[in-house]
């Protein structure tokens, strides 16, 4: 059986200092961040220590700590929600803690937003008079500068490589129907920024190879970054660097489960039991700017067998694909029968949307919605696609800032509650080892000495320093710790009823 | 899905022009929505920032990932 689909959300946002004679992103990003976690939340660090592992009473695998990924000068902090808040590459980042549903990643995405948004009302009363952050969430600066939104799916390390490689690459392509975001002109190498007026996503325009290790340069459309983060013996984590990063909570959760549905249609080798037509492309990378370029959604792509597709009919493909797999199998991999039947319902509305008429899905896609207003204004006050004008509006699209943001005002349809959202922004998702990191983060921070996916490291302050390693994605759940953790009143009272 | 075989039996567009794509628009919400994207029009130039050109000019990143 595929196994169950943890899932994680990192976004890069983009950020300007408005009103500074000489910005430095890497100086505003970790403003922002400081000035979060200063006034709204309690802070601690991201541990780069190779420390060994000690004991763990609850099962966890003995391993080795990950290796550091960043540079471990620049801010990093790890919040009571689980989640990892940090600058990386001249940006500010935030990845949502481990959850165990689509509908789990939207919110702790969502509260991602609100969170960037109180960073910006925070920096905001520090910066000096006329000086002002901007913070995007978006993929590029309209420059041929990008940064990624990147999605994270633990998988079975015994599902050949191969097989993912295979099945995903058509899957990127073609979702890009309801995953773009929207842009104005083309970024392309070899391209000028007038040749494409309006594309349907950010990142398109960055992919160069079809597979390979990089996400900074000659970005491929599979990446094999190999770093799991638990049992690398048992889990590969699949990091996913094609995606935009949405507002539309639609597109959101389309992204990521129609994607954890192929992934595990590849892990119970779903596509050979069911007889699936073989969507692989002749041209990948080509096909992704093809159908980037295509608003009307009609283009065919070449096949490696001969025939051609449109983007939409792929898809369509790959639902009826996914209907018979979770009919059979079920959709326990992607958190159940019910998460699996939206996940379902909304992939096939959507792409019936898309077939009868894109701008039906004006309050459902990001990149429907933007091209509605911009084409809009473009079309009242007469403009032509290089207007300064729209390339702002394209860039507004993306403030976090309610008040600036135009995503807020073109009447996108919500699947989360605000509520619930707002508690995202403090409470860890409670069926994944997210919550063990959350809740021991909101009663003992100050005894936390650091955190890392895999582990929480305790300064118990004579002793050595404590790490509790958390090797499985799917222990340390409230179902397995709440009732331990209700039970002590001390950090070390915990270390030692986990033996460590 | 009657309709859906019908839409897919269509000749494809074969266009290589590079220019965009005008966007079929046959949507029995049309008018609707072309109601509240009026509204929304009237309105949004308040929003928008100041200086366009400048602004766009100076929204420049370092690449990321």
């Amino acid at each position: 059986m595929a196994l169950a689909k943890v899932l994680g959300l990192e976004t890069e946002y983009g950020i300007i200092v408005k009103g500074s004679a000489e910005p430095n992103p890497i100086a505003a990003s970790s403003a922002l961040i400081n000035a979060y976690v200063a006034e709204i939340s309690r802070r601690v660090s991201w541990d780069f220590e190779d420390e060994s592992p000690g004991r763990d009473a609850r099962g966890f695998a003995r391993e080795e700590a990950s290796p550091p990924e960043v540079e471990t000068h620049l801010v990093n902090a790890v919040l009571t929600n689980g989640a990892r808040y940090y600058v990386d590459h001249a940006h500010p980042e935030y990845s949502t803690p481990e959850c165990s549903t689509v509908r789990e990643v939207v919110l702790y995405d969502k509260a991602g937003e609100l969170i960037l948004a109180r960073s910006v009302e925070a920096a905001g009363r520090l910066l000096p008079p006329g000086q002002r952050l901007v913070v995007l969430k978006n993929n590029s600066d309209g420059k041929g500068n990008s940064y990624g939104t990147h999605e994270n799916y633990l998988m079975d390390r015994a599902a050949p490589f191969a097989g993912v490689v295979r099945h995903v690459m058509p899957h990127f392509v073609s979702r890009q129907v309801y995953t773009g975001a929207g842009k104005v002109g083309c970024e392309a190498t070899g391209s000028t920024r007038e040749s494409v007026g309006f594309q349907l996503t950010q990142r398109a325009d960055f992919f160069e190879e079809e597979v390979g290790l990089e996400t900074t340069l000659k970005r491929p459309i599979v990446n094999t970054r190999d770093e799991p983060h638990c049992n690398s013996q048992k889990y590969r984590r699949l990091h996913v660097i094609t995606g935009d990063a949405n507002l539309s909570e639609i597109a959101t959760l389309l992204k990521v489960g129609t994607t954890a549905l192929v992934l595990s249609m590849v892990e119970d080798d779903w596509y050979a039991r069911a007889g699936a037509k073989d969507l692989t492309l002749s041209a990948p990378v080509a096909a992704m700017r093809a159908v980037s370029y295509d608003l009307s959604l009609r283009r065919p792509l070449a096949l490696a067998d001969g025939r051609s597709m449109t983007a939409l009919e792929m898809q369509w493909e790959e639902l009826d694909l996914a209907r018979k797999y979770a009919e059979d199998l079920g959709a326990d991999a992607v958190g159940g029968s019910d998460a699996g039947a939206e996940i379902l319902r909304l992939w096939e509305e959507v792409l019936t949307g898309l077939e009868a008429d894109p701008m039906s899905m004006a309050t459902k896609l990001d990149w429907v919605a933007k091209y509605r207003v911009i084409d809009g204004y473009r079309e009242r006050h007469g403009l032509g696609w290089n207007d300064p004008k729209l390339a702002l509006m394209d860039l507004q699209y993306h403030d976090v800032m309610p008040a600036r943001s135009l995503y807020a005002r073109v009447g996108m349809e919500r699947i989360v509650d605000l509520r619930a959202v707002e508690a995202a922004v403090t409470e860890p998702p409670e069926t994944t080892r997210a919550y063990f990191r959350g809740r021991c983060l909101q009663r003992w921070a100050s005894s936390i000495a650091a955190a890392n996916w895999d582990s929480l490291v305790f300064d118990l302050g004579s002793d050595p320093l404590r790490r509790v390693p958390m090797m499985e994605p799917l222990r340390g759940t409230k179902a397995h710790v709440d009732q331990l953790l209700n039970s002590v009143s001390s950090p070390a009272e915990l270390l030692e009823r986990l033996g460590s | 899905m009657a309709e859906r075989e019908q839409i897919k039996k269509q000749a494809p567009s074969r266009s290589d022009g590079e220019a965009v794509e005008e966007v079929p628009t046959t949507s029995r919400r049309g008018d609707e929505l072309k109601a509240e994207l009026d509204d929304l029009l009237d309105e949004i130039d308040e929003v928008l920032e100041e200086n366009a050109e400048e602004f766009v000019r100076s929204y420049v990143q370092k690449g990321g990932q």
